[in-house]
Parts: structure tokens; C-alpha cells; sequence
């Protein structure tokens, strides 16, 4: 029979809405939700089927056999794994007490769902990826806006100049924000993208700076200077909510559209017709504050910059501009309810708020937790519940993580995939896919804001469970019937809804429920109290910071020079690609089965590399080498070298990426403990690697 | 007479290659056959700014197409809207039209041992929809455009 269900992708992070049809459990059809957006999905989002039938991902319960990561498993029931898990735990906790265990995961909207759990449990250590993503970005909002970086969003379709540091759009692909994009392009709008390589984005842009690599911080402080200097600026917005603009103007004084040109190695005039642009331009001129700007040792800065940019560009709360995304409350609804539990009150093992104060202390910083658990300091960690999280893909160095982690009795993996985290673990608690399994109801928040929710297209081809099902699981053997006491999905949506008034079947029509018929904007001259700073303004001195020791204008330190035969080494991402996610998947492995190493044509030509050659990225340590091919362009900047991140896996049961180019998170070797002590964030782009032809290339045969 | 063609708005393609798999999925192909690709060319500087031009390639299902004669069991065959498709409970997979393809479009689908190549979806045309990669296409780049004579 042939069915239909609105739902939501789970192929990357972006979870844009979908529309699924199935026949005789299989499913024929995915395309982009029709009411959202016209259909549209990209080449992930139709590989979600080749996910559902690949028989490359568990199957069931493992429980590991040989030693961590030889990849002997057991194949278990469910009954018989879950046991397992939950009298491992139950031991750890009589023994270490509960803080012993930590549960990472993605992060994204369900996370509440994965915290209660952990939180019930009795444990603080909640964490998630962000340190390797958004927390430069993140805690760089709170200390001007008082609201995290989600405290604001972006009217980019009636923009008339978006700014993007780094922030290669078109391959992260956010359906929605991408197609905003070419909309104002379609309607003469201007994109200004800054690299330190040439992308997609880049490539439609009508302005681009291809910078020296850990020059965004000066970049941005240029402008200021320049953006000041011609009074490009909304005063008014700035005495009604801003503090810190005096202080702001004398430190910028030194500089000059000269210096930052030098630095970034730029034209200054391309950055003064730049600023010239904004000026015509402004207030509907929107700088991204950047997404995954885990890069430099000076990001949490770069960020702060561009936060200040848009301040100064008075775009908050209008048209064409930021704006405070609402919820329900904001349009005179109920919100629903969600699966929650207060956090125990025990020090968090990775030293967030009580060493570090200055961070948010939800999710912490999970790459803190490492060196804390080689020494037991405040205490033993025993156990580590990765969700959909792979520690050993996102992170530096899994060899480091893996010494602090083998002080753990249990280490279990929640995936649909098997991961690098997940092959070393004892555990693997196979997930359902996304089109094979219900979760929770999630607020959408934004100008119209909405209900949505996943539902399964399928039934599970294999034996896996979704996430909400293996923590009711584990939650019912632990006792955390509390926390977790629904049977059914049904139960639960319906808990949700309670207090909302509507049912199941207002989703029925379109997959989501409008809370707001009209966009909803808040007055512009009321927005007191919209900022969470101690002052209630945005405050461009932040007295947090002063508190933690850090500056809250820092001065701009030039970025380390590559020693001979290094150079820094520079990840991204792919528009067929979501990291190690997808690399595994048949039909994204058929289109990009392995990364390449970009190289710029004047260093390849010394090293006489020509693309297609195949070249040796090392390690600083020399403990980690791969070789892929290499591409040379002179669109990357000389001092770098750049991969698509993801590859480089090492399971043998992934066939399609088994040892398939290049780990850029294994040449990181040494780099868990470089991080942005202002902003929280790994600096995933201040490693240094060795380049070189490799021997491989030999066109001679001994062999018969 | 030819009726339709597919025209790539290349102001708005991201050669995200969205198109590719929402073809072979549709079509329920395995690892192999690709019956639309995107294809860039290497960055050359425009204006100051690394360009790309980008196009979309498939089937051209042209007005008098040499696939047609050259199959020995007549199973390409050429609608009156111009659609050339492959009959697959004809085609035994020589491949003839293969070779007679100036731009060798024809592919081998090995799951099933036959020709396959893009038929503008003509199913879901026939069912007043477009075909798989204009209506996913993700920055609505691809439109289907209807031919008139005037």
C-alpha cells in the first residue's frame, strides 16, 4: 500500500522538513516538504534511502569480543545488550558514583531528551560537539548579546549584502538559508565571502577576499576602523542599546584598512570600495557571525567582530536584518512540554562552572574532559555514552582521546553508522534511521514559528530501536521510570501537546503546526530586555570577561608562519557530503569517494606536485600519514593546505571509505589542548602538517 | 515534435549535484549508472572573483535521434512528444545505442543487465508532475520548459 508522511531529514544537521512516500515498507520517494520548500532536497537528502538499505550499517546489538577497536564483535538481542549497558552502569555508579559517567552527543533539538537521561541518572556530564562546531560563535553572542548565538537569526532573503567569514554556505547546505541567498542575489543583492580558498560560496559571490589564514579577526577589525571612520554607523541604535562604543572607538584607532590589508594579504582598495558598499548598503547589511568557527586560537574574537559589525550596522530586529526568533510564548501559545531533569548538583568533570565561569554551562566543553580523566582530577570518569556523537571523527587526536579513554570500563556507541568511536567501544546500540523511526515534538522558533516532528516512513529493516526507545530502555533497567514513563510514542506526543491544545492530526496537513499566521517582529524601540547582558544592553565590554581575565578588545597577534615544508593544514565540508556521516553511504561514495589535499600552484610546483599526483600529508610528529591526490589550484592560499573532512576512516565493515583518503582530525596530533581559552572552541585549524610527493607515484612495475 | 527540455538556471546551480541522486533514486539505480551530472569548469578569474560555469548534462532526446534506428529490437523508441525512452522488457543490452550516441548517454544498468538512460521521467509527466530532478532540484535551479512553435 502506498503511504505518505511529512517528517523530518536526518541526513545532516540541518534537519530540513520532508515528505516521504513508501509501498510494501520500502521507501520509493523523499523530497523537501512542498510547503517549506517546494520540494527541494539535495543529493543527501535522496541518499537517506541508499542509508536505509545499506547493509554496511549494525544490524544489532555488539557487544565487543577482542580488544578495543580490533573489531571482533558479539552479535546480542536487544534484552541481552541493554542488560549489559545498565549493570555496567549500575556498577560504575556503586563504585564511582554517578558523575563517573559521561553522555556526549550531537547536540541539535533532542538533545533534552539525551541530558534528562544522564541528568536522572545523576550525572552533570551532559556535553556535546559544539566545542569542535558553534562555541566560539556561541559564547562570542552571549558576552556582547546576553543570548546565545541562537538568540538571533537572519533575514537574508531581503537583505541587500550578506558577509560570510569562512562560511561556505553552499556546501553546508541549509536548504532554506541557500535558497534565501539566490533570492537576493536574484534581486541585487551582494554577497562578500572571505577564505582562505575559493568555494562554491565564494563563487557566487560579487566580492571576495581570499585572506591569509587566521586573518579574519584582522579582517573584520579594518572594517570597523573604516566603517567608524566614514560614520557608517546607526547612532542612534547604538546610544539607545549599546555600551562600550567609546571604548571601542579608541581601540580600533590603530587599525587602519592599511594594516589589515597588509596582514591579510588583501588590496586595501578592495577593502575600501567594501566598505563603501556597507555604507550604501546599510542597515541591511548581515555579517554572519559564523557557524563552525572552531578554527583559530583567535576565532572567539573574529566572531565577537563580526557580532559588533552588525551592531553597528543597527540590522537587529528588522526586516532584512537579525531578529530574535520567537517561539509560542511570543505569539500568545502554549509551548509544549519535553522530556527534562534538573542537573544534579556535582562539579561537571570537564571544569565548566567552577574553573571555567565564563562558558555556558549546559552542554561544557567536552575536549576538557580528556586531560581531567587522565588524572582523575575532580574524578574518575568511567564510562563515556556517545550519541550519534563520533568523538574520534569530530575531535583532535583520537590516539590522546583514546589513552583517557581506555581509563573506562564502558564505552558505548548509540549510531546508526558504525563510527571510529563506535568501533573502538564496548557497545554498539544500533539507532533506527531516520525514516525508520518517531521522535519527540521540537519548537521551531523564528519569525513564524512552528511545530514539527518526526514520524517513521518505514518499519525498521533490521533489529535497531530509535533513541528515544533505547533510553526508555536503559532508563526502565536503571530505575529512571521518572524521567523517562512513556510506553508508546503516542503517550508521549500526547504529553507533549497537553497544554498546547492541539492533537497528532494538526500535523497531518502540511507535517508542522503554525503557531503565528504573520511573521512577528518586536518593536525596535522596545527591545529593553531582549539583551541578557548584566547591563541589559549589548555590551561591547563585557564585564564577564573582565572577571575571567580575557579582554574584551583584544589586540590582533599575526598568525604563526608554517615552518619549511609545513604547512597549516584547513578542513571543510562538501555540498554530497556530512562529514564521516555520509562517507560510507553508496550513493554520496559514488560521487566523492575520497578527499583530495588542495595545494596552491607556486608550493606545488616546488614540491613538484602536479593534480593528480598523489601527496603525503604527516603528522607534525610524524605518528599519522596518509596520501590522496592532489589538487593544484591557485585559489588556496600558499601557507595552506585544504581537505574535506570525513575521510581517512579506518572500519573495515565501511567498505566504500575503509582508509579512503586523508584524516584531517588525525593529523591533528597534540591540538585537544589547543583551544580558545576566551571562546571555549578547539582550534581545529592551527595544525601544521608535512607535504610531500609521495613515492606511489611510480609509473615503473617489478612485479610480473 | 520535441515538447520539453530541461534548462539549468546556472545564476542559481550550486552543482550541489542534488539533481544526480534524485535521479538514480527515482529510477532505483545502483552504483554505476548516472543518467544527469553537473559538471564545473576549473576556476578562472571574472571581474576579480574565481568563477565557475556550470551545466547540466543528460539525455538530449534529440529529433532525430541515432539511437533509435541503430536497435535491434526496436526498443529505444521516440514518442510523439519527442521523449526517447528504452522499452526494458525489449532491451537485451547490446548497447548499440550506446555506440551510436554521439555523447554515449545510453549506460549499462548492471542490476539489471539492460540499457537505461533518462526518459524525462515520463511517468511522472504522464501523471501531470515533473520530472525527479527538477522537483527536488535544491536551489530550484532546473526548470522544465515546454516547447511552442509560434
Amino acid at each position: 500500500m502506498k503511504q505518505s508522511v511529512y517528517s523530518i531529514c536526518g541526513m545532516c544537521t540541518v534537519r530540513c522538513p520532508i515528505r516521504v512516500e513508501s509501498e510494501n515498507n520500502e521507501v520509493t520517494w523523499i523530497e523537501g516538504n512542498p510547503h517549506q520548500l517546494d520540494g527541494a532536497l539535495c543529493a543527501k537528502g535522496s541518499a537517506g534511502v541508499a542509508l536505509l538499505n545499506d547493509t554496511q550499517r549494525p544490524q544489532q546489538p555488539l557487544i565487543r569480543e577482542g580488544a578495543r577497536g580490533a573489531g571482533r564483535w558479539r552479535e546480542a538481542s536487544w534484552e541481552e545488550a541493554l542488560d549489559y549497558v545498565a549493570e555496567k552502569l549500575q556498577r560504575i555508579k556503586s563504585e564511582y558514583g554517578p558523575e563517573s559517567v559521561v553522555l556526549s552527543s550531537r547536540g541539535g533539538p533532542w538533545q533534552g531528551m539525551y541530558k534528562a537521561f544522564i541528568h536522572a541518572f545523576g550525572s552533570p556530564n551532559y556535553t556535546n560537539h559544539d566545542c569542535t562546531c558553534g562555541r566560539n560563535t556561541h559564547h562570542a553572542s552571549l558576552s556582547i548579546n546576553g543570548v546565545g548565538r541562537k538568540g538571533f537569526a537572519y533575514d537574508i532573503k531581503n537583505a541587500k549584502h550578506l558577509v560570510l567569514f569562512g562560511r561556505d554556505m553552499f556546501s553546508a547546505l541549509r536548504i532554506a538559508e541557500n535558497n534565501q541567498t539566490l533570492d537576493m542575489l536574484d534581486n541585487g543583492g551582494r554577497l562578500t565571502y572571505v577564505d582562505v580558498r575559493q568555494t562554491m560560496t565564494g563563487a557566487k559571490a560579487t566580492r571576495f577576499f581570499q585572506v591569509r589564514p587566521g586573518t579574519d579577526y584582522a579582517l573584520a577589525l579594518g572594517v570597523i576602523h573604516q566603517v567608524i571612520k566614514q560614520g557608517y554607523y546607526d547612532k542612534e541604535f547604538i546610544s539607545n542599546y549599546v555600551t562600550g562604543f567609546d571604548e571601542l572607538c579608541s581601540f580600533i584607532e590603530q587599525y587602519t584598512p592599511a594594516w589589515a590589508a597588509k596582514e591579510c594579504n588583501i588590496k586595501e582598495k578592495d577593502l575600501l570600495a567594501f566598505v563603501e558598499e556597507i555604507g550604501e548598503d546599510r542597515p541591511n547589511v548581515i555579517f554572519h557571525p559564523g557557524w563552525n568557527l572552531a578554527r583559530y586560537k583567535d576565532s572567539f574574537y573574529a566572531s565577537r567582530a563580526m557580532h559588533i559589525l552588525n551592531v553597528l550596522m543597527g540590522n537587529i530586529e528588522m526586516k532584512g536584518g537579525l531578529f530574535i526568533p520567537k517561539g509560542a510564548g511570543d505569539c500568545g501559545k502554549k509551548g509544549i512540554r519535553s522530556i527534562d531533569c534538573a542537573k544534579p548538583d556535582i562539579k561537571r568533570g570537564d571544569g565548566i562552572g567552577w574553573k571555567y565561569n565564563h562558558f555556558d554551562k549546559g552542554p561544557g566543553l567536552a575536549h576538557l574532559f580528556f586531560n581531567n580523566m587522565l588524572k582523575e582530577d575532580p574524578y574518575p570518569i568511567k564510562a563515556w555514552i556517545a550519541m550519534r556523537h563520533d568523538l574520534f571523527s569530530g575531535m583532535p587526536d583520537p590516539e590522546q582521546q583514546k589513552r583517557a579513554l581506555d581509563k573506562c570500563d564502558l564505552l558505548v556507541s548509540i549510531d546508526v553508522n558504525y563510527s571510529e568511536f563506535g568501533w573502538y567501544s564496548d557497545v554498539i546500540l544500533p539507532e533506527s534511521t531516520y525514516l525508520e523511526r518517531d521522535t519527540p515534538i521540537v519548537q521551531q522558533k523564528g519569525l513564524k514559528p512552528r511545530l514539527a516532528v518526526r514520524r517513521r516512513a518505514v518499519e525498521p529493516k533490521w533489529d535497531t530501536k530509535s533513541s528515544c526507545e533505547i533510553f526508555t530502555g536503559l532508563a526502565s533497567r536503571l530505575g529512571l521510570e521518572e524521567t523517562f514513563p512513556f510506553k508508546t510514542m503516542d503517550e508521549l506526543w500526547a504529553w507533549q501537546l497537553e497544554p498546547t491544545g492541539y492533537t497528532m492530526a494538526d500535523f497531518d496537513e502540511k507535517g508542522f503546526i503554525e503557531l503565528s499566521e504573520e511573521q512577528v517582529f518586536f518593536d525596535r524601540d522596545k527591545l529593553d530586555g531582549q539583551f541578557k547582558t548584566p547591563s541589559g544592553k549589548i555590551e561591547i565590554v563585557s564585564e564577564k570577561l573582565d572577571k575571567a581575565g580575557l579582554p574584551s578588545l583584544k589586540p590582533f597577534e599575526a598568525p604563526e608562519i608554517p615552518k619549511k615544508g609545513m604547512f597549516r593544514l584547513i578542513y571543510g565540508k562538501v555540498a554530497v557530503h556530512t562529514q564521516g556521516h555520509t562517507t560510507n553511504n553508496p550513493l554520496l561514495s559514488e560521487l566523492m569517494p575520497t578527499n583530495t589535499v588542495w595545494i596552491n600552484t607556486k608550493q606545488a610546483k616546488k614540491l613538484d606536485i602536479q593534480t593528480g599526483d598523489l601527496v603525503e600529508l604527516s603528522s607534525a610528529d610524524r605518528s599519522y600519514n596518509a596520501t590522496a591526490e592532489a589538487h593544484v589550484t591557485d585559489h588556496v592560499h600558499p601557507e595552506a593546505v585544504f581537505t574535506v573532512h570525513g575521510f581517512g576512516k579506518e572500519i573495515p565493515r565501511q567498505s566504500r571509505s575503509f582508509m579512503a583518503g586523508i584524516s584531517d582530525q588525525k593529523l591533528m596530533v597534540g591540538k585537544l589542548d589547543e583551544w580558545d581559552q576566551a571562546g571555549g572552541g578547539v582550534n581545529l585549524c592551527d595544525a601544521f602538517v608535512y607535504v610531500t610527493k609521495s613515492i606511489r607515484n611510480t609509473k615503473r612495475r617489478v612485479e610480473l | 515534435m520535441k515538447k520539453y527540455m530541461i534548462h539549468l538556471n546556472s545564476r542559481r546551480c550550486i552543482a550541489c549535484h542534488g539533481c544526480t541522486v534524485h535521479c538514480k533514486v527515482n529510477k532505483n539505480l545502483p552504483v554505476g549508472p548516472i543518467l544527469c551530472d553537473i559538471s564545473c569548469t576549473p576556476l578562472q578569474k571574472v571581474g576579480g572573483i574565481p568563477k565557475t560555469e556550470i551545466t547540466f548534462s543528460a539525455c538530449r532526446h534529440c529529433e532525430d535521434p541515432l539511437c533509435v534506428p541503430v536497435c535491434p529490437k526496436d526498443a529505444m523508441i521516440q514518442r510523439e512528444d519527442g521523449i526517447v525512452y528504452i522499452d526494458q522488457d525489449k532491451c537485451i543490452g547490446c548497447m548499440a545505442c550506446q555506440k551510436a550516441c554521439p555523447w554515449e548517454i545510453p549506460v549499462m544498468n548492471p542490476a539489471t543487465g539492460k540499457a537505461v538512460k533518462c526518459d524525462l521521467c515520463m511517468d511522472r509527466l504522464d501523471a501531470g508532475l515533473k520530472p525527479a530532478c527538477v522537483t527536488k532540484c535544491t536551489t530550484h535551479a532546473l526548470q522544465l520548459v515546454t516547447l511552442q512553435t509560434t
